[in-house]
């Protein structure tokens, strides 16, 4: 199976994913924005179908559209939550639709799409692992130092507001971390599915381990399970690696869900 | 006599629709123990916002002694069942600026201390979600510790506590007040503990306001009727 590039660099890209993934999303997790991701994600379709019209990478392409719409969308958080689910629908359903109008305008054929919506592992060259590598070094990197502040907002929004932290700031710098994260994630999971990698593994996570860092550790650990074993089993079946990934992550969380019922029925 | 820490004179605040604290002058001194007390919307906690400069006041002054270091409890915080921090974990959320992400051996040090401050030894590696009312308020007293602050302000934080919890966190504030010369502001309209725990009390009513040692309170009067 290593014997071929394609798979090779599907692993290192995969376990970079993985890594920031996990690191990633226990933050969108505990800041209640699976749904913000996901729409990022979204908005990242549309640009990588804007990046093949007008020559670039799906991967710029998609950095572009999401870092700039990052910001803006981060003004929806402070929205009442009704309005903000709608807010969500109508630009998940316009860039949806930009995406779609880019794809027709660039003449290129429907597996196009279909890779960037549901991800591709064979489309993934040495030259963009090493850059999905260097925006993940750069996210880490930027996490490292933000790391206690970020912490405080995210798991005590209330508390962190007497501790002097600029609260504003660290949301738009997190946004701008989870535009590189999802725009990385995408690459083999797909825009569509960018839950499975940004979301359960650390929705799952929370049910064993009671840290951050442990948190983390274990999130990593499940979306690298996921992301290995859904590579072999695409291999091997030639069937869609993100099926595989999707459904392995979802068991994951259903089990860490029923273990949390069992756990509290029994105390 | 000892040090004054915070020195309101005549201070009023006023929103665009109606006035909060009118003409208001008190000091607060180290070692103090005062109970806030007034119905809802009489300003309680837009003067603990004032102490904690998120306000400006309208007119009147607030001296704050320079560097006091002040420790708050919320009145509401957004933790739910399944909050999974541990309530260790969520106590050491207080360290932050840009360090290296995880603690260091003195800042350890300083987590076991206020957790044993504030009697949650037992139970320090539980997640914060799974606590009840009683530990959830200790958590978040112990929290508001960890940066050795001079003045300890708690907003209501005994509002939704059975009487034998509330008593419990009340002991261990006084205990925190006693020892350690802690200074405390403990906002409430519970004048029952009012009674109990401060040693001076501010009252605030609609009209205006009255302050003074704890003796001097009598809730005799019809505005104490609300309790």
């Amino acid at each position: 199976m290593f014997s071929f590039e394609f798979m090779r660099n599907a692993y290192l890209a995969g376990t970079l994913i993985a890594i920031v993934s996990g690191i990633m999303g226990v933050f969108v997790v505990a800041r209640n924005m699976p749904f913000m991701t996901h729409t990022l994600s979204e908005i990242g379709f549309a640009g990588a179908a804007f990046g093949i019209f007008i020559g670039w990478t799906p991967l710029n392409g998609m950095l572009a559209f999401t870092t700039v719409s990052s910001i803006l969308v981060g003004e929806l958080s402070g929205a009442v939550q009704s309005r903000r689910e709608s807010v969500i629908s109508a630009i998940s359903g316009l860039f949806i639709g930009l995406g779609i109008l880019f794809l027709s305008l660039s003449n290129k054929n429907s597996s196009y799409a279909t890779n960037i919506l549901f991800g591709s592992v064979i489309g993934i060259s040495h030259q963009e692992v090493i850059q999905m590598a260097t925006l993940s070094v750069l996210v880490l990197v930027v996490l490292f130092f933000i790391f206690r502040n970020l912490k405080d907002d995210s798991f005590d929004s209330v508390g962190a507001k007497t501790n002097h932290i600029h609260a504003a700031l660290i949301s738009i710098v997190f946004l701008v971390l989870l535009a590189f994260s999802v725009s990385v994630a995408a690459q083999i999971v797909g825009s569509l599915l960018i839950f499975v990698l940004l979301t359960l593994p650390a929705a799952s996570s929370k049910y064993f381990a009671h840290s951050v860092i442990s948190m983390m550790m274990l999130a990593i650990g499940f979306a690298i399970f996921g992301v290995w074993f859904g590579l072999y089993l695409g291999y091997i079946t030639n069937w869609p690696v993100t099926f595989f990934i999707a459904s392995i992550e979802a068991v994951i969380y259903g089990s860490a869900l029923l273990y949390n019922a069992i756990a509290n029925k029994s105390k | 006599m000892s040090e004054t820490l915070i020195s309101v004179q005549n201070l009023s605040l006023n929103f665009p629709n109606h006035q909060v604290l009118s003409n208001l002058s008190f000091d607060i001194k180290r070692g103090e123990f005062l109970g806030v007390i007034g119905e809802n919307g009489v300003g309680k906690t837009t003067l603990v916002r004032v102490i904690l400069d998120q306000l400006k006041p309208s007119a009147g002054k607030i001296k704050i002694k320079s560097g006091l270091k002040i420790g708050y409890v919320p009145q509401f915080r957004n933790v739910d069942v399944e909050y999974p921090l541990s309530i260790k974990d969520f106590i050491s959320l207080n360290f932050t600026g840009i360090k290296l992400p995880w603690l260091s051996r003195k800042e350890k040090q300083k987590v076991q201390t206020v957790i044993k401050q504030v009697n949650l030894e037992h139970i320090s590696k539980r997640p914060l979600g799974l606590a009840s009312g009683g530990e959830k308020q200790k958590a978040y007293l112990a929290q508001a510790l960890i940066n050795d602050p001079d003045l300890l302000i708690l907003d209501e934080s005994t509002a939704s506590l059975d009487p034998n919890t509330k008593r419990e966190l009340l002991d261990v504030v006084l205990k925190l007040n006693k020892q350690l010369g802690l200074t405390i502001i403990f906002v409430s309209h519970d004048m029952q503990v009012i009674h109990e725990y401060p040693d001076h009390f501010l009252w605030l009513t609609k009209n205006g306001y009255t302050t003074g040692p704890i003796s001097e309170l009598h809730n005799d009067s019809k505005e104490g009727e609300y309790v």
